[in-house]
């Protein structure tokens, strides 16, 4: 059984479905990737994921316990971390104080932490006083990692975590990303950078309309010639 | 008016105790319900026009209590009563705001109702507040305040300085400037550097995020609106040791109040307060009479006949309307960049 594994997944808004039977799971140390085109339902397996949104059939587990039932609160306090798509910052306040949100609902010394977070993006440190608006997108990007870091969460999940920035910050976010994997934690992301988000992936998943299309390791679906063809433009 | 001279400590003298004194007091006034306005807003996301009328409701029950206080000797010499009585009165606030919130606005909060909503059910929470104010006490203007009146009065200032003109320096004023700094920097270290000021500060900044970080928005809101009850009730108090007490004047507050958060930019603790003071000056510096000030500054041949008044007393609330028109037509983010008023 995975470390973080959704099952059978079958979720809708309102009267529209979304999910049919969608599986997708992570390993620790894994960094597993959900494409596919707009509308596939990449965001709602995450929400579904997180207790965001509830399935109506399925299961979620975690470290071998089911917490479908859980609120989303409770599944972060278990160890799940989320990085929304956009306003995954508090832009008022400064870099540090960031992070100390990011802790707020634990109860022992968080300072350790958030060494941490400055020990893996060293730029945070310097920047620590600054107000996160005034952060370049890859700064920022930074610090809503660690701030989701901060529960010292063994699962990540990020949404989109490059949508709208640049190449070169997006190189510089995905080599994050490749930090905090090789930190241990299990990562998830959706993205819609396929081609490049495939090439770092251990583990790959293509949704389309709510189904799992293809499953594979980064590699392999970037070396299928139906994947190349539909979703990575040849 | 016996010199002919110029005579510039005179006059300085005078609009010091008809100008600058009263705007500074007023503007502490005003200062407070804005902080209380803002916090509302950055919360939860409406203009809360029950502002002026529940400065009424903590004024009340401050007079309530301070008069039982007074039937039972419970009193201390020099100090207004009043003030004794602001900590009861400020549990009953507290109790009052956090009903009124049960009753009404959670609803509007958790079907995720747009601002106009929050802020036409503020309207109805006003006319309720209003009229309770008004039921109790009823809607007559009353004087409350005990105690020492004067720090130091015209006579004693004249007597101590010699001068022709004095300067009357009353407990209430000298009240009102010291609780408003008390309570401001209470205020900001609250925000500042209190883990449950920050969640405040984080709640406010981005709602989903704080959720994900594990901000109980339950408790962020019932801090809120214990921080309310406490300017709320304070300000309406020191307002009505200064001015009297009287229903219809406090309901009117709200106008000048509005005016002060928007002109320093709404959501902006430090644009409510810089506004405020705006407010205030520009109301008692337009409405005040310059005749006698012109008549110590001037050479007899050029003393003015008239009053000198560019705007009468009457027309005091138009200042702030004007303020409020002029900023939200050339800077309706207000001084210091405070949000504009948009639906999510």
């Amino acid at each position: 059984m995975a470390y973080l594994e959704g099952k059978n997944l079958v979720a809708s808004y309102g009267v529209v479905p979304i999910l049919h039977e969608c599986s997708v799971e992570v390993e620790k140390g894994e960094l597993a990737v959900i494409v596919g085109p707009n509308g596939a339902g990449k965001s709602t397996v995450m929400r579904v994921l997180l207790g965001m949104l509830e399935a109506t059939s399925g299961s979620v587990k975690f470290d071998g316990k089911d917490i479908s039932t859980l609120t989303t609160q409770e599944r972060i306090n278990h160890g799940l971390a989320f990085v929304p798509q956009t306003k995954n910052v508090f832009p008022s306040m400064t870099v540090e104080e960031n992070l100390q949100m990011g802790g707020f609902i634990r109860k022992d010394d968080i300072s350790k932490t958030i060494d941490e977070v400055y020990e893996l993006f060293p730029i945070l440190h310097e920047k620590r006083k600054q107000l996160a608006e005034q952060l370049s997108g890859g700064q920022r990007q930074q610090v809503a990692f660690g701030r989701a870091m901060m529960t010292r969460p063994s699962v990540m999940l990020l949404d989109e975590p490059t949508a709208g920035v640049s190449p070169i910050v997006m190189d510089e976010i995905f080599s994050n990303i490749l930090d905090v994997r090789n930190a241990g934690m299990a990562v998830l992301m959706v993205e819609q950078n396929a081609q490049q988000a495939l090439n770092i992936a251990d583990k790959g998943y293509v949704l389309v309309s709510g189904r799992n299309e293809h499953t594979g390791t980064g590699k392999e679906l970037i070396n299928n010639p139906e994947v190349r063809k539909k979703f990575l433009g040849g | 008016m016996t010199s002919e001279s110029i005579d510039i400590i005179n006059a300085f003298a005078l609009l010091t105790n008809f100008v600058i004194l009263p705007a500074l007091s007023y503007g502490s006034q005003l200062a407070l319900g804005a902080l209380a306005v803002t916090l509302v807003y950055s919360i939860l996301r409406f203009s809360n026009f029950a502002q002026g009328d529940s400065m009424a409701f903590g004024t009340m029950l401050v007079i309530l209590i301070s008069s039982y206080m007074i039937s039972r000797g419970w009193t201390i010499t020099g100090i207004p009563t009043a003030l004794l009585a602001i900590p009861l009165a400020l549990i009953g606030m507290s109790i009052y705001l956090l009903t009124m919130d049960r009753l009404v606005y959670r609803h509007y909060r958790r079907i995720k109702a747009k601002s106009i909503v929050g802020i036409s059910a503020s309207i109805g929470v006003m006319f309720v507040t209003g009229g309770i104010v008004r039921f109790v006490l009823g809607a007559s203007a009353q004087r409350f305040g005990d105690g020492e009146r004067f720090i130091f009065s015209v006579r004693e200032f004249k007597a101590f300085t010699g001068l022709e003109q004095g300067i009357a320096f009353k407990t209430s004023q000298f009240l009102t400037i010291t609780l408003a700094i008390l309570l401001v920097a209470f205020l900001f270290y609250f925000l500042q550097k209190t883990k449950t000021g920050k969640a405040m500060r984080a709640y406010s900044d981005n709602k989903e995020l704080a959720l994900l970080s594990g901000i109980d928005p339950d408790k962020v809101v019932q801090i809120t609106w214990l921080l309310v009850a406490l300017f709320t009730t304070i300000a309406g108090t020191l307002y009505g040791l200064d001015k009297g007490f009287a229903p219809q004047q406090y309901h009117l507050l709200l106008l000048p109040i509005f005016a002060s958060v928007i002109v320093g930019g709404i959501g902006s603790p430090i644009g409510a307060i810089a506004g405020a003071f705006l407010v205030a000056f520009s109301e008692i510096l337009l409405t005040y009479a310059y005749k006698k000030f012109l008549i110590y500054l001037l050479p007899l041949s050029m003393h003015p006949t008239s009053l000198v008044q560019l705007i009468g007393t009457e027309y005091k609330y138009a200042i702030s309307f004007v303020i409020l028109v002029i900023v939200l037509l050339i800077k309706p983010t207000g001084l210091f960049k405070g949000k504009v008023i948009v639906d999510e």
